[in-house]
């Protein structure tokens, strides 16, 4: 109960402070959505409605992924500059537990380029969306939001030896968007990129939300999308672990 | 029991510099201290800069591990039980960092108490209470991007005691504040103690050990030079005497000849703007007076004074000597 509110506090302040950094936020959203325009002018120059529609949710998608691979690589260095860090782990509380919520809310913030880039494809490109499951829709959304989240814990504790980690992010940012089906059908992708695919919870979390905006089936993908995401948290947990303990020996806590 | 104990404790930092052929350099930052802090004591580590004082406090506060030795936090080992010591213990450093400065006040404090375990009922007027206490009451909901250095220490203060623990870590807390905020910061902790915390502080001004500390020791080099009350570090230098004499002109090159004086223990220069102050310490004021002012015939001198022995005078002593 009181770990649900820890990270529940957590989430809310750390998006509190991220939408007030308006440059970043700002970003975030508006980037993808050139991407989306791109992939809806060359799909519309084909004239398959149904290729166009579910491009345009995948499209969608791209902002939650974007703001998390974005960000999670230089947030433990961030906090170490701000003299935030130390506090953090000199608290009770597990590593893990303070820094699940920042990286969770940061997808988060990517739910706006979400419903921009829908609307955008709407009003701009007229591209029709049905909803026939609005429920079905939203927790799909928050399902990939959570789980992307996670990964963004794991790609946190894992690159903050990195000096430029920064390179990291966007490192993983474009090839995400492709093997994982956000742009294009998984199924024109090569045989032997499937199943890393697999291995990645946003290809679960983007067919969820695709699922649920065309009217397929969406839970068996929201549940693939909780699994894999757990999977990586999973790693995350263990790997902050010896962050923290290897932090103790080396002295690499605070900036001296 | 005694609330901090620290047996033989040291710590080496290893730094690698160069990026093609990396060299190591070995940095002995602590070099065996032992000392004991008892339930409510107010006690302070004073020392130059880069004696090993911060090194000692994240020791104590489990964000760094010992290269050798011990150290126990309210009975639990620091390598040991990390958990038990920090959720009972606060830790508050210097300087105006450690704050989320897109966020209020209140934010920041709110995120540390769920940090700390402070159960949800009692949040609202435990910081209610804080913000009271360090009087930042009404400023609260304002960003702290916005507040003042002594504000964000006061602020920092107040984070550390969200969890009543009963040993407070103050790592040069009124570092880069100005006099009336750092008068009124110890104020504070002085009553913190009142209330039973128990206090380690850590400081390079000897006159707020001095006024805060019921027992010090001091630090140098990696190493306690001293321990004893204020009192008992000035009786160590109270059987001599400090001459003191404002020169007005360059004063260098006769330093050697003052030294040279039978009697004289130490010679120190201040500079005070548009004279210098020649500081000798010694043991016997009335024959050493007329020499030293007869080695610097010539000069323009201003006020000569003979006083007492401070306690800065003893840590000056005892720093030299280490
Ligand atoms: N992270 C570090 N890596 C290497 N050397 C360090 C580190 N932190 C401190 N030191 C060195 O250890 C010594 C003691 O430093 P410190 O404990 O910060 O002293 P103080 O707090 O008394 O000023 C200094 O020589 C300092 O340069
Ligand atoms: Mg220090």
């Amino acid at each position: 109960m009181s770990t649900l509110r820890l990270v529940a506090v957590g989430w809310w302040l750390q998006l509190k402070m991220r939408s007030r950094s308006s440059f970043d936020g700002l970003l975030s959203i508006v980037y993808p959505m050139f991407f989306a325009t791109t992939i809806f002018f060359m799909y519309r120059e084909n004239g398959d409605e149904a290729a166009l529609v579910s491009a345009a949710v995948g499209a969608s998608c791209m902002g939650v992924w974007s703001a998390v691979s974005t960000t999670a690589s230089t947030t433990l260095q961030g906090e170490r500059r701000q003299g935030t860090l130390e506090l953090l782990v000199g608290s009770p509380t597990s590593f893990s537990l303070v820094i699940v919520p920042a990286t969770v809310s940061m997808a988060t913030i990517g739910l706006w380029s979400l419903v921009a880039t829908l609307l955008w494809g709407r009003v701009v490109f007229g591209i029709p969306i049905s909803f026939d499951q609005p429920l079905v829709f939203v927790v799909a959304a928050l399902v990939l939001a959570f789980s992307l989240g996670l990964v963004g814990f794991l790609q946190a504790v894992s690159s903050v030896r990195y000096r430029s980690a920064w390179a990291l992010g966007s490192l993983f940012e474009f090839p995400v968007w492709l093997i994982c089906g956000f742009l294009v059908p998984l199924s024109i992708l090569p045989d032997w990129v499937r199943p890393i695919s697999w291995l990645l919870p946003p290809t679960w979390g983007v067919a969820a939300v695709r699922d649920a905006a065309l009217g397929g089936n969406a839970w068996p993908d929201i549940a693939l999308c909780l699994l894999t995401g757990a999977a990586y948290a999973v790693i995350g947990v263990v790997l902050a672990r010896r962050l923290v303990d290897s932090a103790r020996v080396n002295a690499t806590l605070a900036l001296t | 029991m005694p609330v901090i104990e620290v047996e033989a404790l040291t710590r080496r930092y290893t730094t690698r510099t160069g990026f093609r052929r990396r060299t190591r350099k070995d940095v002995e930052a602590v070099r065996g201290i032992s000392f004991e802090v008892g339930r409510g004591e107010l006690f302070g580590l004073l020392g130059p800069n880069g004696a090993g004082k911060t090194t000692t406090i994240k020791m104590l506060i489990t964000l760094l591990l010992p290269t050798s030795g011990s150290a126990r936090v309210l009975g639990h080992d620091v390598v040991a039980e990390p958990r038990e010591v920090r959720r009972r213990i606060g830790y508050v450093f210097g300087g105006d960092k450690g704050l989320y400065e897109r966020l209020s006040g209140l934010d920041n404090l709110r995120y540390f108490a769920e940090l700390y375990g402070v159960p949800a009922r009692e949040q609202g007027p435990r910081i209610g209470e804080l913000l009271e206490l360090v009087g930042l009451t009404g400023r609260e909901r304002e960003r702290v991007e916005g507040y003042s250095r002594g504000m964000r220490q006061r602020l920092h203060i107040a984070r550390g005691l969200l969890h009543r623990p009963d040993v407070l870590f103050l790592d040069e807390p009124s570092i880069g504040i100005d006099p009336v905020g750092a008068r009124e910061l110890r104020q504070t902790v002085a009553s913190l103690t009142s209330q039973g915390t128990t206090v380690l502080l850590t400081t390079h001004y000897m006159f707020e050990a001095d006024e805060l500390c019921d027992r010090i020791a001091v630090i140098a080099g990696g190493l306690i030079v001293a321990e004893g009350t204020p009192a008992e570090l000035k009786s160590r230098v109270a059987d001599g005497h400090v001459v003191e004499i404002e020169v007005f002109d360059g004063v260098g090159d006769r330093l050697d000849a003052v030294r040279a004086i039978p009697g004289v223990t130490s010679v120190g220069v201040e500079d005070g703007g548009h004279s210098q102050l020649l500081v000798v310490r010694t043991d016997a004021a009335a024959t050493v007076t007329p020499a030293v002012l007869g080695r610097l015939d010539g000069l323009a001198l201003g006020r000569v004074a003979t006083r007492e022995p401070t306690l800065e005078d003893a840590y000056v002593e005892l720093v030299r000597q280490a």
